[in-house]
């Protein structure tokens, strides 16, 4: 039994003008210890599908459809009474910019003793002691535990959220760009930290970003979401290795890689789609170099290739030359 | 320590920066500017010294709190430097006053980070790109301000430029955005460019277009630019020369395949090894620092990385390693490379 | 392009603009209200004084103080003026008043923000401590000192109200600058080489302005407000009939104690609903300009 398998999640907002389909028939699974990698341009809907798992969601946002099963208990349809106990304690979420996350006037140590409260039920001198422990295992001075949050270094508090993040022992963390806005030996140490304690507590890991290199040091598992649907998933080698949906090479295509010759990276023409009105077919012929008229019109469908590997493009099945 | 290798200029270089210096009075608290004698320095530019030739491509990198914003707008004056020499073309930037410093504003521009912030929300594409020819007196006619301004978005790769005059700028895209912040500086037919991390707010879809059009306008215009960023994979792509800045100092400088595949600082070589590749790396040696680049404001004593340095000897704690020639154009301070 | 199609396209971008900030106004019920009012009232103002004859009765005695009804809609006052007419009429100084007093106010108060807030150090000091000076200073008392010693004239009022109001908004706008001068467009502005005063007008100026706006209308009410005072309180201009003066001579000539409600309600009510109007649309403008405050319709 997986850890978490989400089954044909969608999720929309309601706007004025109509739904926006941010997120539709999203499936993934996730072993304990795995890390999966979510990963797409902005508004792809990444984000959305993850806080969907936990209905963190804006008030104008409903989760259509889709099974979410954690340890094969099924958690999609849940009250927000048992949601509430779910999220900390068994999903956490490290958040992008940590400085909003943070309350800016209580303590960081404050801040952590008050969720240990109130998931763990322990004593105020216990959570102290636990703190104190979490930072020591973030590598963070435990005497620092009184400080505030601006006194602390953009690094520090993902440092510190990674420590609220898994104080309570979560069975999946989800990161949320958790090293975006960080220098890169401070995203590496990052991204360390976060490979050590997945390890150490087998702790299933969603980490959403838009660079595929945080992915690739990190992740198991990856998944390419374009316009609200994956379109590529599999083993992280396989995927990088033998891309096989036009979308997931472009990405790689666009990132530089300091191991190969000097060149200019190639950027994907084009802007992703308004998801109010989602293109027709395949949702990323407009953009693909590939495109034929099978694309505009028909939907590909997803495609087993290999071993956990799977895609969803017309070349595939052949229906279009590549 | 002065090192004339590192300055000497040919008679083509562009920009000359001589032992440059930005140092600020720190914001102490109330008590600290009470009982301290001394005010607290940061010094966010400590000495650093460069050339650039016309046309070239040189790249400042570096972590936060290294230096490279504040040295780039100080060869503007956007900042002013507290010490140092800065000639532009042969002429000395720092005693430009009111119009010269306009008219060397015209040939030097600037591109900042954030496409989101440094556009005025309130003024349209056309007023954004028109602006610079206002000010400077440039255009006497509106048909010859129109000409320009189209031609400027079409040079910054904006098609279709006269129907994007009455947008606003939340209007576009956030590509279009760092488009039309290019094209309201390449109005004023700059020579110079400095580029503050152009590409860091942008999806890394979109990036690789923005840097080849400004590689492709070095090409087209001859702009050198100095293109300030913190991600070396970034640096190694677009420019023909690195120099590796921590702590306000230059480090390390070659061209960009020497430093990225043969790196000789021992933070240069930390930060290498630390770039992603998009592959499963297990094998791959990272050399991971420990801690964070530390203020400006309390130096290390002798060689200032050595508080992080994973190769640190008792020489680096008291003595500061001279930047010298290493090789021909390959520039370090560190007392045990070479 | 010609200049004559930039024209249109100037049009064009109006429109854009109105169309834009009309979608949101107009989902603003209390806005909504507040103009409605403020219409109404500028209707009156422009239109009324043509309709109406407001003069001293010329019948005699049995013109005097009688209640609504018949010829005269809302009675007369003590020299047998209609009190409608009245009220129609004294709507034009009351708007005027409240209109070129704020004018003044906004004027004083965006100068010395915008120059206390960017060019900061000393001058944000001396232009900050002479702001406080107006800000502490008890308003009425010197409006009556000034109105009394300039003399009782339209001009005087409104000098005097838009003296003493613009404290507040040269507050308000030097806060504002503080947070726009460092934007990073006002560093571009400098990179291209505007001086000081273009990045003042160009930049600071149009992103401060539609956060202030509001404070505008609600000075607008204020002024009003004051313009009714004095007036009542006696340092109007006799000559002009304004609501605050037909309250002063309504309550002067008694109009309480001969039960003459008519003569005081009227002009009161107006003032009220004059100031309810600037203060739901300075509400609603609030809200429309200034995003944060912005509910999520959805």
């Amino acid at each position: 039994m997986k850890l978490l398998e989400v089954t044909n999640l969608t999720t929309y907002y309601k706007l004025r003008e109509g739904d926006v389909r941010a997120c539709e028939n999203i499936s993934l699974a996730l072993g304990r210890g795995e890390a999966l990698g979510l990963v797409g341009e902005s508004a792809s809907g990444k984000t959305t599908a993850a806080l969907s798992l936990v209905k963190l969601l804006p008030d104008n946002a409903s989760v259509k459809s889709g099974s979410i099963k954690l340890d094969g208990r099924e958690i999609a349809g849940a009250p927000e009474e048992e949601l509430r106990r779910i999220r900390w304690k068994e999903i956490s979420i490290i958040f992008q910019g940590a400085m909003n996350a943070l309350n800016p006037v209580r303590s960081v140590g404050e801040q952590i003793v008050e969720a240990l409260k109130i998931h763990e039920q322990v004593t105020e001198k216990e959570a102290w002691r636990q703190t104190r422990a979490l930072f020591e295992k973030v590598e963070i001075d435990p005497k620092r535990v009184k400080e505030y949050p601006h006194e602390f270094s953009g690094g520090m508090r993902q440092r510190v959220m990674i420590a609220m993040a898994v104080a309570c022992n979560p069975k999946v963390v989800i990161g949320d760009e958790p090293t975006t806005a960080l220098d890169v030996m401070v995203q590496a140490q990052v991204l360390q930290l976060l490979e050590q304690l997945r390890r150490e507590r087998e702790m299933g890991l969603i980490l959403i970003t838009h660079d595929l290199s945080v992915v690739g040091e990190t992740c198991d598992q990856v998944a390419v979401m374009y316009a609200g649907k994956i379109v590529e998933s599999g083993p992280t080698e396989t995927v990088f290795g033998k891309p096989a949906h036009p979308y997931t090479r472009a990405l790689i295509a666009a990132f530089p890689d300091i191991e190969g010759k000097r060149s200019l990276a190639v950027s994907i023409p084009g802007n992703p789609p308004n998801l109010l009105y989602p293109p027709t077919g395949c949702r990323f012929h407009e953009r693909c170099a590939y495109a034929a008229k099978v694309c505009r019109e028909e939907e590909p469908l997803m495609l087993h290739l290999a071993e956990k590997h799977i895609s969803a493009c017309h070349i595939l099945n052949g229906r279009v030359k590549h | 320590m002065k090192n004339l290798a590192a300055i000497d200029a040919g008679p083509e270089s562009l920009l000359m920066i001589k032992d440059l210096e930005v140092h600020f009075a720190a914001r102490a608290g109330l008590l600290t500017a009470l009982f301290s004698k001394a005010p607290a320095v940061v010094r966010a530019v400590d000495g650093i010294s460069l050339t650039m030739a016309q046309g070239e491509i040189l790249c400042l990198a570096g972590e936060s709190g290294s230096g490279k914003t504040t040295a780039g707008k100080a060869v503007l004056r956007l900042v002013e430097p507290t010490g140092g020499e800065v000639y532009f073309a042969g002429e000395d930037v720092r005693s430009f006053r009111q119009a010269r410093l306009r008219a060397f504003r015209q040939q030097a521009q600037i591109i900042f980070q954030d496409p989101y912030e440094s556009l005025n929300p309130r003024q349209t594409v056309f007023a954004a790109v028109a602006e610079p020819l206002e000010v400077n007196g440039i255009c006497r006619s509106l048909a010859e301000k129109e000409e320009r301004v189209a031609e400027a978005l079409q040079d910054a790769g904006l098609s279709n430029p006269r129907e994007l005059f009455i947008r606003y700028p939340h209007e576009l895209s956030g590509g279009q955005r760092q488009r039309l912040a290019i094209a309201s500086a390449l109005v004023l037919k700059p020579r110079f460019i400095v580029a503050d991390e152009p590409v860091s707010m942008l999806d890394l879809s979109i990036r690789a277009g923005i840097l080849k059009l400004m590689v492709d306008l070095r090409e087209a215009k001859t702009i050198s630019y100095l293109f300030i960023t913190h991600d070396l994979s970034l640096a190694w792509q677009v420019s023909d020369r690195i120099a590796v800045m921590y702590l306000g100092k230059v480090v390390e400088l070659g061209s960009a395949d020497q430093v990225i595949k043969t790196p000789l600082h021992p933070y240069t070589r930390a930060l290498v090894s630390v770039i992603p590749v998009p592959r499963r790396r297990d094998a791959r040696e990272k050399t991971l620092l420990k801690g964070e680049t530390p203020d400006p404001v309390n130096i290390p004593s002798g060689c200032r990385f050595q508080p992080r340095c994973p190769r640190v000897q008792p020489r680096c704690r008291t003595e500061v390693p001279p930047y010298i020639e290493i090789e021909r154009g390959r520039y370090a301070a560190c007392h045990y490379v070479g | 392009m010609s200049s004559l199609a930039w024209r249109k396209d100037g049009l064009v971008l109006f429109k854009k603009n109105m169309a834009s900030f009309w979608g949101i106004y107009r989902r603003n019920s209390m806005g909504l209200i507040g103009l409605a009012i403020l219409l109404l009232f500028a209707l009156m103002a422009l239109v009324g004084p043509h309709l109406v004859t407001y003069t001293s009765a010329v019948e005699g005695v049995e013109k005097m103080l009688l209640p609504p009804g018949g010829r005269h809609w809302l009675g007369t006052d003590d020299l047998g003026k209609d009190v409608f007419a009245g009220m129609i009429i004294g709507s034009q100084v009351s708007l005027l008043v409240g209109a070129a007093a704020t004018a003044i106010s906004m004027f004083i108060g965006t100068v010395i923000g915008l120059a206390s807030g960017y060019y900061g150090k000393t001058v944000d000091t001396l232009l900050m401590r002479f702001t406080d000076v107006f800000l502490v200073i008890p308003w009425l008392p010197l409006m009556l000192v000034m109105a009394a010693l300039l003399g009782p004239s339209l001009g005087n009022i409104i000098f005097v109200i838009g003296i003493t109001s613009w404290a507040g908004t040269a507050r308000i706008i030097r806060a504002q600058t503080l947070s726009v001068k460092e934007r990073p467009y006002v560093e571009r502005a400098r990179a291209i080489g505007s001086g000081d005063t273009h990045i003042m007008t160009h930049h600071i100026l149009p992103n401060v302005f539609p956060l202030i706006f509001a404070n505008t209308v609600l000075v607008a009410a204020v002024a009003i407000l004051s313009e009714t005072t004095l007036s009542f309180l006696g340092m109007g201009d006799p000559t002009r009939v304004s609501w605050g003066m037909m309250l002063h001579f309504a309550f002067e000539m008694g109009a309480v104690s001969h039960g003459a409600w008519w003569w005081l309600l009227p002009p009161g009510i107006c003032v009220v609903l004059v100031v309810l109007g600037f203060t739901f649309m300075g509400y609603a403008l609030d809200e429309v300009l200034n995003p944060k405050l912005r509910r999520r319709d959805r």
